[in-house]
């Protein structure tokens, strides 16, 4: 069999495919994204974006109970927006396999918070697997859905950023379809109330049991015995770094399970070691689980809880060895924090509510970006939908004085995920707060996905499509805007209005993303000798715009896309289109 | 070998760091790739991560491994010069994009970045690859021009270049990238 590069994410598409998984429901979000859209390749599978991760886990779960492999796919953050029908279907299992993807995120390269997903399965007492290269994504995947029936369980797949975002070589091997399962009507497993509930618990305890038993010599879990008096416990990502650090220097266990997590494998693997260490990044998850087995070893006295681990930090602490020689850079270098694109919509309406010197309520997506120089105007970013809430809670604490000078933010995509509920808040409560969607029709920073405002499905065929201002509307708001923020007097004059209203308002800051293949400006533009050199193009803080080595203002003509907002700061007619 | 792309989200190190990965796997080496995406693509510093040999472990490149560092901007070769291995090489592109700091006024470009890094006694290479990227036929292709030379430093036979070229890119850029790799290969 041909050997094939594949991402992590693509791998885990692949076994799922393979496994024989006939229906996935997810919503996108960073590292977990490509599973989802790779899967979106595959056409004897239904798939689709859902507008949250609680509802995607909720179709997979009646997709499994219906009869037919199902998966759903998000990243740490999101599973706390499905832990609610999560934690149940533990209790219901399935009917046909179900596999839950959650991908973390260690150093947080995309993430607000770094909380370990490992708890969340001995919280649900869900059992977890933990594939450590593109490989085992694919064939822990496909053996995944065989365990979730075998135990009557969903089964969770954790990944990491460097798991799903890396690249390794995969064999690939034929699907596995065992077509769909019969469906009979069973309420005392399927229904979950107290009486079926309490009884389904006791099937939970046992099954907790009896997979105990399985991770004892099951498939996941390996022992590298090398002969040596150091032995490493280890899990995904970890592994990798541990033997390219260690070598054959040490034993490994390593943990493909990590939930339940074996007994007798791991008191048998430290007999007769000298030392045993467990290396896992940001919990203490399988430690704690060692000592309270009586299992002596050494963890996070050692070994951070924060961030990534790497190789050499590793090394550094078995084996006391000093990382390499290395070129020292004697000056401070200027750091690349992420920025808004050129021709970025967001640009424009940040410029506005800074000039208005308004509190922003921020949100999750490209936009929380606005928090950075030169534009610094997000004052709060929480989770997906809390710009909207905790504005209503802002004005709750301060009252509706301070709540004039108090903007929310939100994008299409999140508006939909969970800003929706905010606002039904705002009208049933009496709020009096602004709500600003920011319309780029698409979902933007986990790269282009539809959602249920775009018109299409995630495999691009035309579908119905919310109409934001209806939905507004529907819901209690009596005054909807729509503007496009690029045309910035226009926009702060509907902003001002809006949040010096007496009543709740929804603003809907209507431009498509810049980036998007429909979006075309033209040619790129010029700064001409008209230039006073006095600045205000770079108060929009465009990454094309900067000064050279001569003191002159410039635009670079390989970034710029011609959008043209910065003609609108220069009040002496100096920026011009190329060829114009 | 471990080879880093590094350069400013948008620039395109993605596809490079892939067709890379791709030219390894038919040499019949073990291969792993790491990348960023999402936030940390906009317009930010990215980093991407190419090692192949007979057995790969760690997706990652620490300071002070790297055999070859493929840097899309100057000031991003600068920031991750501390990764190059002693007696390294490292290929430029001459591009200058202000970071957000500069633009803002913050602080200020370092000068001369290429002098100072010779002056560490690191094997460079220049080159300005816009020019040759527009001369094939697309400015976007700048990173397969910059590909074209680290082929030229590289062992491996010219047409297992365009083979991964061919398998990597997609079939309507094919002629264009072939076409900026020859630019980047024979400057």
């Amino acid at each position: 069999m041909e050997k094939k590069l594949m991402l992590g994410n693509e791998a885990v598409a692949r076994g799922a495919y393979e496994g024989g998984v006939r229906v996935v429901s997810s919503y996108p979000g960073t590292p977990s994204t490509e599973i989802t859209e790779n899967i979106a390749k595959y056409d004897d599978i239904y798939s689709e974006w859902a507008p949250n991760e609680k509802v995607a886990s909720e179709v997979a779960i009646g997709a499994a109970t219906a009869g037919a492999r199902s998966m759903t796919c998000m990243k740490h953050v999101g599973f706390n927006v499905a832990a609610d029908p999560i934690f149940t279907v533990s209790y219901i299992g399935v009917n046909a396999g179900m596999v839950i993807c959650v991908a973390d995120d260690p150093g947080m390269h995309s993430s607000q918070n770094e909380q370990d997903s490992r708890h969340y399965a001995k919280a649900s007492k869900i059992p977890m697997l933990e594939p450590s290269d593109s490989a085992e994504c694919l064939t822990f995947t496909k053996q995944a859905f065989a365990l979730s029936e075998k135990f009557d369980t969903p089964v969770i797949l954790r990944l990491s950023t460097r798991i799903s975002h890396s690249q390794s070589l995969v064999e690939i091997g034929e699907r596995d379809d065992i077509g769909v399962k019969e469906y009979v009507k069973n309420p005392s497993k399927n229904v979950m109330m107290p009486a079926m509930a309490q009884k389904r618990h006791v099937v939970v305890e046992d099954r907790t049991k009896a997979l105990i038993k399985f991770a004892e010599n099951c498939e996941f879990n390996k022992v590298e015995d090398n002969g040596k008096k150091i032995g490493v416990i280890v899990d995904g990502i970890t592994y990798q770094y541990a033997k390219e650090a260690l070598g054959d220097k040490v034993n490994y266990l390593k943990l493909g399970m990590v939930f339940p997590m074996p007994v007798e494998l791991i008191k048998n693997f430290a007999r007769g070691l000298d030392t045993v260490y467990v290396i896992e990044e940001l919990d203490p998850v399988i430690e704690e689980h060692c000592k309270i087995q009586g299992v002596s070893v050494i963890g996070k006295e050692k070994f951070s809880m924060i961030g990534e681990y790497t190789a050499n930090s590793i090394k550094k602490v078995v084996l006391g060895t000093e990382p390499p020689e290395k070129y020292a850079v004697d000056e401070p270098i200027p750091v690349r924090p992420p920025v808004m694109c050129p021709g970025c919509p967001h640009r424009a309406t940040y410029y506005v509510l800074k000039k208005l010197g308004l509190v922003v309520s921020g949100d999750i997506g490209c936009y929380t970006l606005g928090a950075l120089a030169p534009l610094n105007s997000v004052d709060t970013c929480v989770c997906m939908g809390a710009s909207v809430s905790a504005a209503l809670g802002m004005e709750k604490a301060r009252g509706k004085e301070f709540s004039k000078n108090l903007v929310s933010v939100i994008g299409d995509s999140t508006f939909m995920h969970s800003g929706v509920t905010g606002l039904i808040d705002i009208v049933y409560n009496k709020g009096n707060n602004t709500v600003i969607i920011l319309d780029n029709s698409i979902t933007g920073m986990t790269g282009h996905q539809d959602n249920p405002t775009t018109g299409k499905t995630i495999k691009g065929e035309p579908t119905k499509s919310v109409d934001l201002e209806k939905l507004v509307q529907a819901v209690g708001i009596d005054r909807v805007r729509i503007c496009d923020p690029f045309d910035m007097d226009a926009f702060e004059k509907v902003v001002k209005e809006e949040v010096a209203a007496e009543e709740p308002s929804v603003i809907i800051a209507q431009r498509p993303c810049a980036l998007l293949k429909s979006v075309h400006y033209g040619a790129p533009m010029k700064i001409t000798s008209d230039c006073k050199k006095c600045k205000m193009c770079m108060k929009i803080g465009c990454p094309a715009i900067s000064v050279n080595e001569e003191g002159n203002v410039v635009i670079d003509d390989s970034l710029c896309n011609g959008c043209g907002l910065c003609v609108q700061m220069c009040k002496f007619g100096a920026i011009k289109r190329v060829g114009e | 070998m471990k080879v880093m792309i590094v350069g400013v989200g948008g620039q395109g190190t993605l596809l490079a760091s892939r067709v890379l990965g791709q030219v390894a796997i038919s040499e019949g080496h073990d291969v792993k790739m790491s990348e960023v995406h999402g936030m940390a693509q906009r317009g930010g510093s990215v980093v991407t991560y190419v090692i192949y040999g007979d057995k790969v472990y760690s997706p990652i490149i620490e300071e002070g491994e790297a055999d070859m560092i493929l840097s899309f901007e100057e000031l991003e070769a600068y920031r991750y010069i501390s990764y190059l291995k002693k007696g390294g090489k490292l290929i430029v592109n001459t591009q200058k994009i202000d970071p957000m700091p500069v633009i803002t006024g913050a602080m200020e470009y370092p000068q001369n970045i290429l002098d100072k890094i010779e002056k560490k006694g690191i094997d460079v290479t220049a080159i300005d690859a816009l020019p040759l990227a527009v001369e094939a036929g697309n400015k976007k292709s700048v990173n397969i021009v910059l590909l074209g030379v680290v082929a030229k430093n590289s062992t491996i036979p010219y047409e297992k270049w365009i083979d991964a070229i061919k398998t990597t890119v997609k079939p309507q850029f094919v002629d264009v990238n072939i076409e900026a790799f020859k630019k980047g290969y024979e400057a």
